[in-house]
């Protein structure tokens, strides 16, 4: 609910990016293929893909360093086809951060302001606040190889931030950071996105950064965008496999519809589990996928309630991860799942590697994928 | 067994023979050099080693003087003219997409290939008063000149009666124009290393904050090629200073540089004490430039090179 009211809110706020159709072609490659997107004002939009999928490109398109074939970019309801990156009310922090190595930290921050002839103490203001905003206070006179890199990387943003653009641009910002920095640095963003109420426009290939920064995300994959939606319904209702399968970790099954029953039931047949019915809105035929997330999987060394799935099998492996512990199961029916058990408490069983059990879930956490 | 690396063998192996090469072939014949500076001439052929510093006051006569100066001016000229052109060859070569790259740098190498005597007498062909350079003057002005004509002004001369051949040769332009030539692939070839080595997102970054492409060019293209810069200017400047064939076919009488007068002590002159003071003179000034280089790149090249 809360979810679906925030999406409310968002999608009320003006346009500030309409791309549409866009296509951008290297030599024969279609690096982006036919993409349309609209991003609202104050809004934390995340671009999430694989490498090579169009994301960076549709980015540098954005911010001027790239072109479309085809398509429009409108950026504050203007018309971007031929404005250089210098006249755009974007600004981008970089994978690299590309903070100027002969420049100080004040003479980085305050670059973009003096090459518009911004008066000298207007400048000077500006930098400040724009530093104590990335909790930088103090560091004006330091180079950038006096700092660490998440330093640079605040420096980076800075520089961006002081320009006050009408879209901030980042190209997979915390890439170079180690884990917990990164960590820390996510949330130090999200809260900066809501202080200075800009639009952010992330890129990354980290679909946890994505789900836990962003208010929603576009799937990319092979130039094309495959679903565009908040985190959590990304995560609980992918509308293909390739979304399904690229985030998170899902156990992906195929099936063949068998028929329709009355209420919107879908009758299907598979390999693991032989005929089953699960509730499914549209009409569908011939094969498709079933899914189901490995938190949703239940073991138990006894059969499950009849109102869950349950089918026999035996443990192939466990790998612990501190937080939690994966449990690879093999199927007396053939294919292999993993299920995702927490650990709640220092006692929790402690599943064994050739352990044979009973493995199910609720029929309503089965995802149906027609792709 | 030895571990290889700490064996004295080896290290002796591979250490004597540079070390002997070094002082055999270069160390040893510059000492005689400079042993020679402090000698007298007895005779024609016979040189006393006296420790005199006659050669030395000599050197350091107003005439010797003004034609040091004037080789380093023009070894200034040239390099900046160097660093001027090679400044865009160099940008274009960096920003030139992959399959050109090697065809545009081999272009810059393909003079090095060359003899030097043989460039500078086809230069000597170019520039000569009936050579290549003046034709192609001569092409322009016709046809500029029947151009008018066409559009009825040919009664008015306004290019002059005929076209006048320019003396190109056996001046100082021609030397300068000559060292340039010779020169140019020693700026373009350490300023393209130093480009190609920038990151390119320096240059976005700029251009994203709203710089022209000038200012870019100005902030952050010329101060991150800075080492660049001045390994060009060094090892374009001194080897210029020192020319000798380059004056002696392309200049007039007027143009003679430093490395003239020192081969003349050596050969037509007969005087090698005093050529050897000169060499050494020129050496030391060398030496002076190098330390302002190192002096002036001592504090801000942390991080750049």
């Amino acid at each position: 609910m809360e979810i679906n009211h925030k999406a409310h809110f968002m999608a009320d706020r003006p346009v500030i990016l309409q791309i549409q159709k866009v296509v951008k072609r290297f030599g024969n490659i279609h690096a982006v293929n036919g993409v349309n997107l609209t991003i609202h004002e104050g809004e934390f939009f995340a671009l999430l893909g694989p490498s090579g999928c169009g994301k960076t490109t549709l980015l540098r398109m954005l911010a001027g360093f790239e072109f479309p074939n085809e398509g429009s970019i409108k950026i504050d309801g203007e018309e971007t086809k031929d404005v250089p990156p210098n006249q755009r009310p974007v600004n981008m922090v970089f994978q690299s951060y590309a903070v100027f190595p002969h420049m100080t930290v004040f003479d980085n921050v305050a670059y973009g302001l003096r090459v518009v002839n911004v008066p000298r103490e207007e400048i000077k203001e500006r930098v400040k606040d724009a530093l104590a905003l990335v909790k930088l206070d103090g560091y004006n006179s330091r180079k950038p190889d006096q700092l660490s890199g998440g330093q640079r990387q605040r420096v980076a943003l800075a520089r961006a931030l002081v320009k006050r653009p009408r879209v901030l641009l980042l190209d997979e910002p915390l890439s170079a950071l180690d884990a917990k920095l990164r960590e820390a640095m996510q949330l130090e963003l999200v809260k900066l996105q809501k202080a200075v109420g800009i639009t952010f426009l992330i890129v990354t290939h980290d679909q946890d950064e994505a789900l836990s920064m962003a208010d929603r995300i576009a799937v990319m994959e092979n130039g094309v965008v495959r679903q565009v939606a908040h985190p959590r319904e990304l995560y609980e209702s992918p509308n293909c496999k390739f979304v399904a399968d690229f985030i998170g970790r899902m156990n992906l099954f195929s099936g063949i519809v068998e028929g329709h029953e009355d209420g919107g039931r879908l009758k299907v047949k598979t390999e693991l589990l032989g005929k089953l019915t699960i509730s499914y809105n549209e009409k569908l035929s011939g094969e498709l996928h079933l899914a189901v997330r490995p938190e949703k999987l239940r073991i138990s060394s006894e059969i499950l309630p009849p109102s869950h799935f349950s089918f026999p099998g035996e443990i192939d492996a466990v790998v612990y991860h501190g937080s939690e512990t994966h449990v690879y199961l093999k199927t007396d029916a053939g294919p292999l799942l993993c299920a995702t058990l927490t650990n709640i408490s220092r006692s929790s069983i402690r599943p064994k590697r050739g352990d044979r059990l009973w493995i199910g879930w609720a029929p309503e956490d089965t995802l149906v994928l027609s792709e | 067994m030895d571990y290889w690396r700490k064996s004295n063998k080896v290290f002796l192996s591979f250490g004597i023979p540079p070390t002997i090469w070094l002082f055999a072939f270069f160390l040893g014949p510059l000492f005689l050099v400079w042993g020679l500076s402090f000698g007298e001439k007895q005779g024609i052929i016979r040189v006393a080693i006296t420790g005199t510093l006659e050669n030395y006051l000599r050197a350091l006569q107003p005439l010797y003087l003004q034609i040091f100066l004037k080789s380093f001016w023009y070894a200034g000229l040239t390099t900046f003219f160097c660093l001027v052109i090679s400044f865009p060859v160099a940008l274009a070569i960096t920003f030139v997409s992959d399959r050109w790259k090697p065809i545009l740098l081999l272009l810059i190498i393909l003079p090095f290939w060359t003899n030097l005597l043989i460039r500078t007498y086809a230069l000597i062909a170019v520039l000569r008063t009936n050579g290549y350079l003046n034709d192609l003057l001569e092409l322009i002005w016709q046809s500029a000149d029947s151009g008018l004509r066409i559009l009825g002004l040919g009664d008015w001369n306004l290019l002059g009666e005929r076209f006048h051949r320019f003396e190109l040769l056996y001046n100082n332009f021609a030397v300068v124009y000559g060292l340039v030539y010779v020169h140019l692939p020693f700026m373009v070839l350490p300023l393209y290393a130093a480009l190609d080595r920038m990151d390119r997102s320096y240059i976005e970054v700029s251009l994203d904050l709203g710089a022209s492409q000038w200012r870019t060019f100005l902030s952050v293209i010329v101060p991150l090629a800075l080492p660049g810069i001045i390994s060009g200017v060094i090892i374009t400047f001194i080897p210029a200073l020192g020319t000798y064939l380059t004056p002696d076919l392309l200049g007039g009488t007027d143009s003679q540089m430093i490395a003239n007068v020192i081969e003349r002590q050596f050969k037509s002159a007969n005087d090698w004490p005093f050529g050897a003071a000169l060499s050494f003179l020129l050496m030391y000034l060398t030496f002076f430039a190098l330390s302002v280089r190192a002096l002036l790149t001592n504090h801000d090249e942390k991080g750049l090179a």
